[in-house]
């Protein structure tokens, strides 16, 4: 998955609004247990994704990634979580877990927690689709230059690499006779890496990497963009500290497996849906 | 004009080479010189650049003797991060150039470094950008730019800030004709317009000479010649060769001086001798040829990329057993996915493909077929043999130089009992010096010779010429003209040679007999 830039309210907003807006996402899917607000969460992020151009892509990757993270988690839970009251399952000793019962309190938080897992995917997976890198490297070189610089160049290296192996798999389908030991394959793979990457230190050092200074402060003008994703963010986490002061959307596994009751955790989910959402609506200005 | 680059007795040798690369070299490149550095491969020419930028030692450590001073900046006390400020360096490879996602970050990357202010960088991004007329692709991100898009962008960020000298390694390789010519020609225009002092290393000299105020050609790592264009085109006929660009060879074979550094110059001079520069016609496209028991046929083959273009459009083309044909066409013409589906490794969307036997593929990057740690673990040594490799058989493939490393990949995709009914090149001879080229020429008439056909995609008229009997043009995924060389190369202007251009004969020899005649008809009562 990689960033590209598109026409959409989130691709215009700077860098450091958009991060914001991601993280307020994510915090608000960590600090919920309801099953109704981690959903509402998830719709947000995946409404979001496809109102800025890149619902497949976050789609494809949550579906894939999440999933299946929330699919372990909920297994897991269920083997090694020793609250709950309903027993639907005894598999008996199975080491290392010792005594497993299945209970319904186990397997159902396991699930929460899965759904948790998707949402906060789902928001990484819009972080690394809508948000500018190179926009980031610049607001963290400030900080660390060098270890941001260094993690993005890692992250450009994966591209070229994956291209490079690519191209040794069609060169290898290329050679009559029974195809190379992957011991051969893998240390070509690594030679050619280190190729790569000292051409592309190469690169850096003509370009004055090495004597680099801290990066000027850009300043620019605020567009509406970065305003109502700045406003969304704040809203996003008021809401979340909010539910969380007046425990709306908490979740008692410890006995039977107890839920906020009434409308507030549905409401808050709506009201999280709307936030997130929002800025969306105008799309004025959004081609770059 | 002062001196922008002070090379003074320079001796250099790589850490892992007891040979060294440069020796004794002593330069100077004025401000707003235009300089061509040519050689055979190995002859120094990358080293030299590096030794300027400052990678060398800096990067690349080893023995360094002598003295490099670029605007006064000595290479020993500066490294290249100082040395960017002054001179901007562009490499071969346009993909291990680009560090950042988008152009925009690009271009101003090596500003940033240098502490400018950000309004200023926003200017010099955009300067740079209208300079080269990439301001389109300001906002896009680098992974989807094409091969010539990205080399423009790399030089964009080695423009940005507008350095004094720009120092070129091979910025063509990779460049169809026409993406080459327009990036030389936007050298000489910023050479022009903005006094910047331009060293270009370059094979494909008759694409750069014209622009050139200098050339200097490097001998196993010594200068040989440091002279104008058309000196340095004397010295060459005289002494090497395999540098002289066909023009040049033409002239020299007719007993015409002077020796014309570009196409321009050569027709100027042919009217001072009386004779009329004669174009070839542009020939009618041949219908398609029938061949009754192809070695490789493609029929109505095309390739549709799901929710994108047609890559190949109804191709219909047969090869006869031993028939040497070169696919030429600009970059994105289908040339290289149509070898693909030659040997299976990409299947058509519609039509077949269909070969007499086995159907050997060498690829762009002969490097990639190569994994083992000798060469002798690659083939049998009979093999290497056959291949005149046998005495590098404990040689890491690796180690090889780029005209080794080729031979071995062919051999390894052309080995086996029975020779393969079609050998297909993609792009062989990027980044090979004309006398590599010609042993490759050699080879290739050594397979046709052989049964094979040999279907070679290629960029270079030149190499065409030199190997095939038959030139196939690809235009969008289409066959646009498919005839002998005379018909197809001869009458072109892009997708031509160029003596062609000069005297409407395809190859040097060809020409000076053309224009020896002409000149007698002249000269004649």
């Amino acid at each position: 998955m990689t960033y590209r830039r598109r026409a959409s309210p989130l691709h215009a907003a700077r860098a450091s609004v958009a991060c914001l807006w991601c993280a307020a996402l994510a915090v608000a899917a960590l600090a919920a247990e309801h099953p109704a607000v981690l959903a509402g969460v998830l719709l947000a992020a995946l409404g979001s994704a496809a109102a800025a151009g890149v619902g497949r892509d976050v789609l494809r990757f949550s579906a894939f990634v999440g999933l299946t993270l929330a699919l372990l988690i909920a297994v897991g839970n269920a083997l090694v979580s020793r609250e709950g009251l309903t027993v639907i399952a005894r598999l008996g000793e199975i080491p290392p877990f010792g005594q497993v019962d299945i209970t319904l309190e186990a397997l159902g938080y396991g699930a929460i927690l899965g759904l948790r897992a998707l949402a906060v995917i789902a928001c990484c997976a819009l972080y690394f689709s809508a948000v500018d890198p190179d926009e980031v490297l610049r607001l963290f070189r400030r900080f660390g230059f060098r270890s941001a610089l260094t993690a993005t160049l890692a992250t450009r290296m994966v591209g070229v690499l994956a291209a490079d192996g690519r191209r040794l798999a069609d060169g290898q389908r290329c050679r009559p006779g029974p195809p190379a030991s992957r011991l051969a394959l893998v240390r070509a793979v690594t030679a050619g890496a280190l190729d790569r990457a000292t051409d592309v230190a190469a690169a850096l050092e003509v370009r004055g990497y090495g004597t680099a200074r801290r990066p000027p402060h850009a300043r620019r003008p605020w567009s509406r963009h970065d305003v109502a994703f700045l406003a969304s963010a704040i809203a996003i986490l008021a809401l979340t500290v909010a539910a969380a002061a007046g425990g709306l959307a908490e979740v008692d596994a410890s006995g039977a497996l107890e839920l906020t009751p009434g409308a507030g955790p549905w409401l808050l989910a709506a009201a999280l849906l709307a936030a997130a959402l929002l800025p969306f609506a105008d799309r004025r200005g959004i081609v770059r | 004009m002062s001196a922008l680059v002070e090379i003074d007795a320079l001796t250099y040798a790589y850490p892992t080479d007891e040979r060294p690369s440069l020796r004794d070299v002593s330069l100077t490149i004025r401000e707003g010189e235009f300089v061509v550095l040519c050689g055979l491969s190995a002859s120094g020419k990358s080293t030299l650049l590096r030794a300027c930028s400052g990678l060398v030692p800096h990067f690349h450590g080893g023995t360094f003797g002598g003295r490099v001073t670029v605007a006064g900046l000595d290479t020993r006390d500066h490294g290249p991060g100082e040395i960017a400020a002054v001179a901007g360096t562009l490499f071969q490879d346009p993909e291990t150039q680009t560090v950042l996602g988008t152009v925009r970050a690009e271009l101003g990357f090596g500003l940033e470094n240098r502490g400018w202010s950000a309004a200023a960088v926003a200017r010099g991004v955009e300067e740079a950008a209208l300079a080269l007329g990439i301001g389109p692709l300001l906002d896009r991100s680098t992974s989807e730019l094409s091969g010539g898009e990205l080399q423009r962008v790399a030089l964009g960020a080695a423009l940005a800030g507008r350095p004094q000298l720009v120092l070129l390694d091979e910025p063509t390789s990779q460049l169809d004709p026409v993406a080459g010519d327009e990036l030389v020609w936007l050298l000489r225009r910023l050479n022009e317009e903005w006094g910047t002092a331009i060293v270009l290393a370059e094979h494909r000299l008759e694409r750069c000479l014209p622009a050139a105020d200098r050339v200097v050609a490097l001998v196993d790592g010594a200068v040989a010649c440091d002279a104008a264009p058309r000196e340095f085109l004397e010295w060459a006929v005289e002494h090497e060769p395999s540098l002289a660009t066909p023009g040049a060879r033409m002239f020299s074979l007719a007993g015409l001086r002077p020796l014309p550094a570009g196409v321009k110059e050569a027709r100027a001079a042919l009217r001072a001798h009386g004779v009329e520069p004669e174009p070839a016609p542009v020939a009618d496209p041949a219908p398609p040829r029938k061949v009754k028991h192809p070695a490789l046929a493609f029929e109505r083959l095309w390739h549709e990329r799901r929710g994108g273009r047609a890559v190949l459009r109804g191709i219909e083309l047969a090869l006869a057993p031993g028939e040497r044909v070169a696919l030429m066409g600009r970059n994105g013409a289908g040339k290289s996915t149509l070898l693909r589906h030659a040997n299976g490794l990409m299947a058509p969307t519609r039509g077949r493909v269909r070969a007499a036997g086995r159907v050997a593929l060498l690829l762009q990057h002969p490097g990639d077929l190569l994994v083992a740690d000798r060469v002798a673990d690659e083939l049998p040594e009979e093999a290497l043999r056959a291949a005149c490799l046998v005495h590098l058989a404990d040689r890491h493939p690796r180690d090889l130089s780029g005209g080794e490393r080729q031979r071995l990949a062919l051999a390894i995709v052309t080995a086996g009992d029975e020779p393969p009914a079609a050998v297909c090149l993609d792009e062989p001879t990027r980044g090979m010096d004309r006398a590599h080229k010609a042993e490759l020429a050699e080879q290739l008439r050594a397979l046709g010779d052989g049964g094979s056909a040999v279907l070679v995609a290629t960029h270079d008229p030149e190499f065409a010429v030199a190997f095939a009997e038959r030139v196939v043009l690809m235009g969008e995924g289409e066959v646009i003209a498919d005839g002998d060389p005379h018909d197809v190369l001869a009458g072109g202007w892009y997708f031509a040679t160029e003596t062609a251009r000069i005297a409407g004969a395809l190859t040097p020899q060809e020409g000076a007999e053309r224009l020896r005649d002409r000149l007698k008809a002249v000269s004649a009562p």
